[in-house]
């Protein structure tokens, strides 16, 4: 029983990240109606995010100390981020939260790059085939791929977690039970509810504003809401900028858990897609939905009484998942028959 | 089958003198050493037999690295287990990649459009997955599987043709070994073959029908065209090119590691074909082979090579030139190689044929002033029919 509730908790955050990436990928192919191969590389742009913010914030003065001796008699070197030196101990705050504090530098900057993006090639191609959109896409990620690698190299950069969240947490002890039967690492916990409330706030925006409804409304017809005098071309963009935002708080947030490098966002991007998928194309439950199943089955798969049956299925489990979702039902869990179908 | 238009066989003619006289031509290029000729000449072959599917049908795979891992695999295999000669190891390439697309073609090809490619792309992530860990018997996992000395290799033991030379053994044609020079005429010639073959399809009436397919799927549907097994076999052509190339691989390096059958490898053959220009028949060989140029031409330049071209410029000025340029040339070539792509979907979506079509007929245009009948449209994409 707790094997299973480990495994589950394990999926779980994974299934957040899956979910959010592919919340935005549905969120531009649900309203722009373009297969974005670019997204993969977004989410990379957000775990840099915080790889720069943290590089900001710990710029350094270095200082020789003629006081204090190193054991064999030269001063020391003292190095203290500026921002220590500016702020004193708050500083230090900030430099030991660099990872989730950096989520409020990605927004702005995701935002900006998602919105450049679209206004700067992506509208050119909505009258397209897909398969143009995808490889016009594809072009743009191994460029943005490409610029990445040429500034911070091709080594992955692991970013620290903040001292206080480095613990295990005790799930076990408040479902009840004994304590440390069932302990989970503090930080996927907090990866966790970060995902679930992102995805709860874009639900809302998308629910509760009259911005979200008149996206929704043109998302069902488009002409028609332009015919109303309202500009959607406009409000797409924005859309598309707010996928954006989503992979990128998305990436910055997962740098603990996985050191970035420059094509992180490659080797997300077909799972992504997959997850897509299996959630139904253009629609937003259906991909959060997916997300987080497909993070929990990968996780049992991984499970040693599941690999000991079937030697790899964890490695293809959720290809293979998608392979029989789209032969037996290409409308996914959740989508509307007759949307990309044929 | 041998018929031929005299249009058609000076094409293939042109062609197999440009092909055969690559030494010659590339030899200013600064390319023209045997081992980067062999990838040309193989990588072309890839292309070709991708726009057999691509550019005729229109389905855009994205799993075709698959195919070229299988077929190296098996290669690889043949040397180990029956011979040397490359016969039988590309033989048997082409036979497993065929089968193989053949089961990968009857899944994917029951859906269309963009889920066509995402089937793809699962099949071929999976087979990769799979080549690195279960299947690591077969195919060595990470260090890639190599032939070895003491391999039992049954049919020259049969023959006699134990290993005479002490050093390891090396792909052969009939007793002859196949090494440098050897090897790109050998490649070269299957791929004039390669180029007769996709010449045949496109002029057949088969190419015909894959490209009613592509126009209008329905419309074939309703005139009572059964349309699933001409995209069957046109999806298992291209797989059969793809292992022949992977076999070829294997020959000119008899060394075969999952890595070739990664997604992003996929993704470069896309770009091959596109920025050649796709549906064409020598866009996809024209595309491969810069691609190759670029990859092993540009990646080679440093900033000394830099400092030394941009030597007539000021000081200052030179350096701001050599730190921008060096972010495109040397390890960053692929950003070159995106924004190229990027150019080349935005502006030129025919490619670098439909790209030189049109600037003749530019040229043409402004020779023979304007009693030039107007809308006289030669697509790219139907050129050379």
């Amino acid at each position: 029983m707790n094997a299973f509730l480990a495994q589950l908790l394990n999926g779980l955050d994974k299934g957040g990240a899956y979910a959010l990436i592919a919340l935005g990928l549905t969120l531009v192919f649900g309203t722009l109606g373009v297969v974005n191969f670019a997204h993969g590389a977004l989410f990379m742009l957000g775990c840099f995010c915080a790889v720069v913010f943290r590089f900001l914030l710990t710029i350094e003065t270095v200082t020789i100390d003629p006081e204090i001796l190193s054991p064999w008699g030269a001063p020391v070197e003292v190095r203290t981020p500026l921002v220590q030196n500016w702020l004193g101990d708050w500083g230090a705050f900030l430099v030991d939260y660099s990872v989730p504090i950096s989520v409020l530098f990605a927004v702005p900057v995701m935002l900006v790059i998602g919105i450049a993006m679209e206004r700067g090639l992506i509208k050119h191609f909505y009258k397209r085939s897909h398969a143009e959109q995808i490889l016009v896409t594809f072009g743009i990620a191994i460029v943005l791929q490409e610029v990445v690698k040429s500034f911070f190299g091709a080594n992955p950069m692991p970013q620290p977690i903040p001292s206080d969240l480095r613990g295990a947490a005790d799930v076990g002890a408040w479902l009840g039970m004994e304590a440390n039967q069932l302990t989970y690492p503090m930080w996927r916990l907090v990866y966790l509810l970060f995902s679930l409330g992102v995805i709860g706030a874009v639900f809302a925006f998308m629910r509760f504003t009259t911005f979200g409804m008149v996206v929704r409304a043109g998302m069902a017809d488009r002409e028609t809401v332009g015919v109303l005098g309202i500009d959607i071309d406009r409000r797409f963009t924005i859309v598309f900028g707010l996928a954006a935002v989503v992979a990128g708080v998305a990436g910055a947030m997962y740098t603990p858990l996985l050191a970035p490098n420059y094509h992180i966002g490659m080797d997300f991007l077909v799972l992504s897609f997959v997850v897509v998928v299996v959630g139904g194309m253009g629609s937003l439950p259906g991909a959060v939905v997916a997300g987080f199943l497909l993070g929990i089955l990968q996780s049992f798969a991984s499970m040693n009484e599941v690999t000991s049956i079937f030697p790899g299925i964890d490695q293809i489990i959720i290809y293979l998942v998608a392979i029989v979702i789209l032969l037996v039902r290409p409308r996914g869990l959740m989508g509307r028959s007759g949307v990309m179908e044929s | 089958m041998f018929s031929f238009t005299r249009k058609q066989f000076t094409m293939l003619a042109v062609f197999a003198a440009i092909v055969l006289t690559m030494p010659i031509w590339l030899s200013p290029l600064g390319a023209a050493y045997p081992g980067l000729m062999q990838k040309f000449v193989i990588y072309a072959i890839f292309a070709i037999g991708f726009n057999i599917l691509f550019g005729l049908t229109g389905y855009l795979s994205f799993g075709h690295a698959a195919f070229l891992g299988v077929g190296s695999y098996t290669a690889v295999w043949s040397f180990k287990l029956l011979s040397m000669d490359m016969i039988p190891a590309l033989f048997f390439a082409v036979i497993f990649a065929g089968i193989f697309a053949l089961f990968i073609g009857y899944f994917s090809l029951r859906r269309s459009g963009i889920y066509f490619s995402i089937l793809t792309l699962a099949f071929a992530q999976m087979s990769y997955s799979l080549a690195y860990s279960v299947l690591t018997p077969i195919t060595n996992g990470e260090t890639g599987l190599l032939i070895a000395r003491d391999d039992p290799r049954a049919i020259d033991t049969m023959l006699g043709l134990g290993q005479t030379t002490s050093g390891m053994p090396m792909p052969s044609l009939i007793g002859v070994e196949l090494g440098g020079y050897g090897g790109f005429y050998i490649c070269a010639l299957v791929l004039i073959a390669c180029f007769f073959v996709s010449q045949k399809i496109f002029a057949s009436s088969f190419g015909m029908a894959l490209r009613g397919i592509k126009s209008n799927q329905t419309r074939m549907m309703y005139t009572g065209f059964n349309t699933k097994p001409y995209l069957l076999a046109a999806f298992v052509i291209s797989g059969m090119f793809a292992g022949l190339a992977g076999g070829l691989l294997a020959v000119t390096d008899p060394i075969a590691g999952a890595e070739r059958m990664k997604w992003t490898e996929s993704g470069n053959l896309v770009l091959m074909t596109i920025l050649g220009g796709v549906g064409t028949l020598i866009g996809p060989v024209v595309g491969a082979w810069l691609i190759k140029y670029f990859e092993n031409i540009f990646s080679a330049i440093n900033t000394n090579v830099l400092n030394s071209f941009f030597d007539f410029l000021p000081d200052g000025l030179q350096e701001v030139m050599v730190t921008i340029m060096s972010k495109f040339v040397g390890e960053g070539w692929h950003l070159t190689l995106g924004l190229m792509f990027v150019v080349i979907v935005v502006f030129l979506p025919g490619g670098l044929v439909e790209g030189t079509e049109r600037l003749m007929r530019r040229l043409r245009r402004t020779g023979k002033a304007s009693d030039d009948p107007a809308g006289r449209v030669t697509s790219g994409r139907t050129v050379n029919e």
